[in-house]
């Protein structure tokens, strides 16, 4: 069995890229992530269907120059199956989204919210600053003016100690 | 009788299409939903006598033979899973439709609730009667699509952030899963399981390690083995209650089941049982510990299962013929136990308001029935002699002190310190909520605050999110106390009855599960019996709709 060089590598990179992206915290990053190592397999198990001949189809050409039909089979069930999962995921991110758009209303929440994330999970300094940071992003949207903004500031930082006491 | 074998998945399959075509008429979905599963319990066990009679039913889909078309295979395993696996989803189903009706929940998507569940049941099915690798794929994932909807039901903060987890984690697998098929595929060319038997034990050494540590880190994570459990306690407990039951009973067995297949019917022969022995010591230990230091009972009991998780591979790794039965019959019993426990913390959910012990007590005088609902699975899961899992674990140490190993003796200790651990994790908890005065719940709660500042982190943060929770679908914590709805009670009643009937039953079924083992075991017989079947009925419209629906999911 004979593998095109050009296939490995395509697949070693979406492998290599696809797990770099699913170990992000983002979920926009977590669903690229999924696609690309999900069609890397899809290659996979392209490259295992051995020597590559014309389509397998009954009453084409000639039978033995065929190729393996059943890795075909495999790879259209398991791209159907990515698909409905991604319309899942979207879907998923979407709500999060939503979600953590309320709380950014009553800030308090997202600022507890932060807070369990960094407590459950023991993540990096950098991650969580991150978060922080979109969260101000967030706070610039909000088409109520600055005066707004301090009032939500005060707020963050009592329900924050509300908390913890 | 091979006509029987697709019924189990198409049934549910188009229950769940039905259900689905009517989404406003929440009475005729329910109804939909009771009948496809009542016909699948019947089904269920009506196929262990049968099968137990005339020996494995296979069906070749389409009319194609063997080794071109798809198998779908029903032996003892698959039929004693099938049976247990129908019941449990029956009687949880009554017990959510008892909580739903007396909430008249108007925010939860019921609607697709009954199709999802059904789809769940589809998924669960044909994985235990898949003969071929890709089937079980679909099978597998038909389960995950339907758990991922039903554990982000309501789409409350709380439920997406544990169902991202959770989400994430089974992506992983499945594609780990998928790739593991790949390499299987190209090492052997062909994806039967019958003809994997043969296949497999012509490649060298290594590949066939390497193949079959693929598999068992793929089924792994899905089973909750340790060091691939971390996702199971967080994600779980989030869910509603009878949802957490029914993933809790079936999912994690299934991921076992699977293992089961790997190690009997493809790498018979594979000198990984030690590594299964430390994996399964390391389960049963870390399992243990941290249901020891939960506070909440729904995350105990998660940290509960994934430590049980432990005595079904240490089953596994025994590898005799009495292992597996031992294993077998385990399985079964931990499937009833574990989702009647499940139920009951429901039931306390609902009478106390809550699910952390700090804030349970006094429901002894409130709620004696519950009290009682609690303690019967607690004595059974703890292993107290007349109980089913008393008689499991006996096998499995019988079992494993039959190979006369040092690494089983070793694990036959561990499993029984383990269980004298859950018992204490359970009995706490029941003496906590149910014996403690309501009046010294505060009290208690202080010092056992005090003990870590972790501990009182983590449950700080539990509280405000079931505080936040309020207003969740099903989940009701902090609420007032109402009444309970009889057919709540019920279903848990039914789940205790039917625990009862594996000891009551005992000697049958552990007759049965002995000759499940045997089978497993002479893994030729099995093969060689899928290879040689032929296509019996002429029904190919029923299964090439069957093929249809796999591949609709």
């Amino acid at each position: 069995m004979t593998m095109p060089l050009v296939l490995v590598a395509v697949m070693v990179v979406m492998y290599t890229a696809g797990v770099y992206l699913l170990l992000d915290r983002s979920l926009t990053r977590i669903l690229l992530g999924f696609l690309l190592v999900g069609n890397a397999t899809n290659l996979l198990i392209f490259m295992m269907s051995g020597e590559f001949g014309s389509a397998p189809i009954v009453g084409g050409d000639d039978d033995s120059t065929m190729s393996d039909p059943l890795p075909q089979a495999f790879i259209l069930t398991a791209i159907v199956i990515t698909f409905g999962v991604s319309a899942f995921l979207l879907a998923l991110i979407y709500r999060s989204w939503r979600l953590s758009r309320i709380l950014e209303d009553r800030v308090e929440d997202d600022r507890d919210d932060l807070e369990i994330s960094r407590a459950e999970t023991l993540t990096t300094e950098e991650v969580t600053e991150e978060d922080l940071e979109e969260a101000t992003e967030f706070e610039d949207d909000l088409p109520a003016g600055s005066d707004d903004s301090d009032d939500s500031g005060t707020d963050q930082t009592g329900s924050y100690e509300g908390a913890r006491s | 009788m091979t006509f029987l074998v697709p019924l189990v998945v198409l049934i549910p399959l188009a229950g769940a299409a039905l259900a689905l075509a009517v989404p406003g008429h929440r009475a005729l979905q329910r109804g939909i939903t009771l009948v496809a599963l009542t016909a699948v319990s019947v089904l269920g066990i009506a196929l262990m006598f049968i099968i137990d009679k005339t020996g494995p039913l296979i069906m070749q889909v389409g009319g194609w033979a063997a080794p071109y078309g798809i198998s779908l295979v029903i032996d003892r395993v698959s039929a004693l899973m099938l049976a247990v696996s129908a019941v449990v989803l029956l009687s949880v189903f009554l017990f959510s439709i008892g909580q739903g009706l007396a909430d008249g929940d108007e925010e939860t998507p019921v609607s697709i609730y009954y199709p999802t569940y059904l789809v769940l049941g589809a998924g669960v099915f044909n994985a235990f009667i898949a003969g071929d690798l890709f089937n079980l794929y679909v099978g597998f994932e038909i389960l995950l699509v339907a758990s991922y909807v039903l554990i982000t039901l309501g789409g409350t903060a709380q439920r997406i952030r544990a169902g991202v987890t959770y989400v994430v984690v089974s992506l992983v697998s499945s594609v780990l899963f998928l790739a593991a098929i790949a390499l299987v595929y190209g090492a052997t060319g062909t994806v039967n399981m019958a003809q994997l038997t043969g296949r497999i034990a012509e490649l060298p050494s290594e590949l066939q390690l390497v193949l079959n540590l693929t598999l068992l880190i793929a089924f792994g994570i899905k089973a909750a083995v340790f060091p691939l459990a971390f996702w199971l306690p967080d994600s779980y407990p989030t869910a509603p209650a009878p949802v957490t039951a029914v993933f809790a009973g079936l999912l994690t067995k299934v991921g076992v089941y699977a293992i089961i297949r790997t190690q009997t019917m493809l790498f018979p022969h594979s000198n990984i049982d030690p590594l299964l022995m430390a994996v399964a010591g390391a389960t049963l230990i870390v399992g243990i510990l941290g249901a020891v230091s939960q506070l909440d009972v729904k995350r105990m009991l998660s940290f509960i299962l994934v430590s049980h998780i432990g005595y079904m591979v240490f089953g596994i790794a025994i590898a005799t013929s009495v292992g597996f039965g031992a294993t077998v019959y385990y399985i079964a019993h931990h499937i009833i136990v574990q989702t009647t426990l499940f139920l009951a913390v429901g039931l306390v959910e609902r009478q106390g308001g809550t699910t952390s012990l700090a804030g349970l007590g006094g429901l002894m005088r409130s709620s004696p029935i519950i009290a009682v609902l609690f303690f019967l699975p607690m004595l059974n899961l703890g292993g107290i002699p007349p109980f089913s899992g008393f008689l499991g674990k006996l096998g499995l140490f019988t079992a494993g002190a039959e190979t006369e190993s040092a690494a089983a003796y070793w694990l036959i200790g561990i499993g029984a310190a383990v269980s004298l651990l859950t018992l204490y994790a359970l009995a706490r908890a029941w003496t906590l909520a149910f014996w403690r005065p309501k009046m010294k719940a505060q009290e208690t709660q202080g010092a056992l605050r005090a003990a870590s500042n972790e501990a009182l982190l983590l449950r700080e943060r539990e509280e405000k999110l079931f505080e936040r929770l309020q207003d969740a679908p099903d989940a009701m914590p902090t609420q007032e106390r109402r009444g309970i709805p009889r057919l709540m009670i019920a279903a848990t009643i039914m789940m205790i009855g039917v625990s009862l009937v594996l000891t009551f039953a005992a000697g049958p079924l552990f007759g049965f599960a002995e000759r499940a083992g045997n089978d497993l075991t002479d893994h030729g017989k099995l093969a060689s019996l899928v290879l040689e079947a032929k296509h019996v009925n002429g029904g190919s419209g029923s299964t090439s709709l069957s093929e249809e629906s796999d591949h609709g999911e």
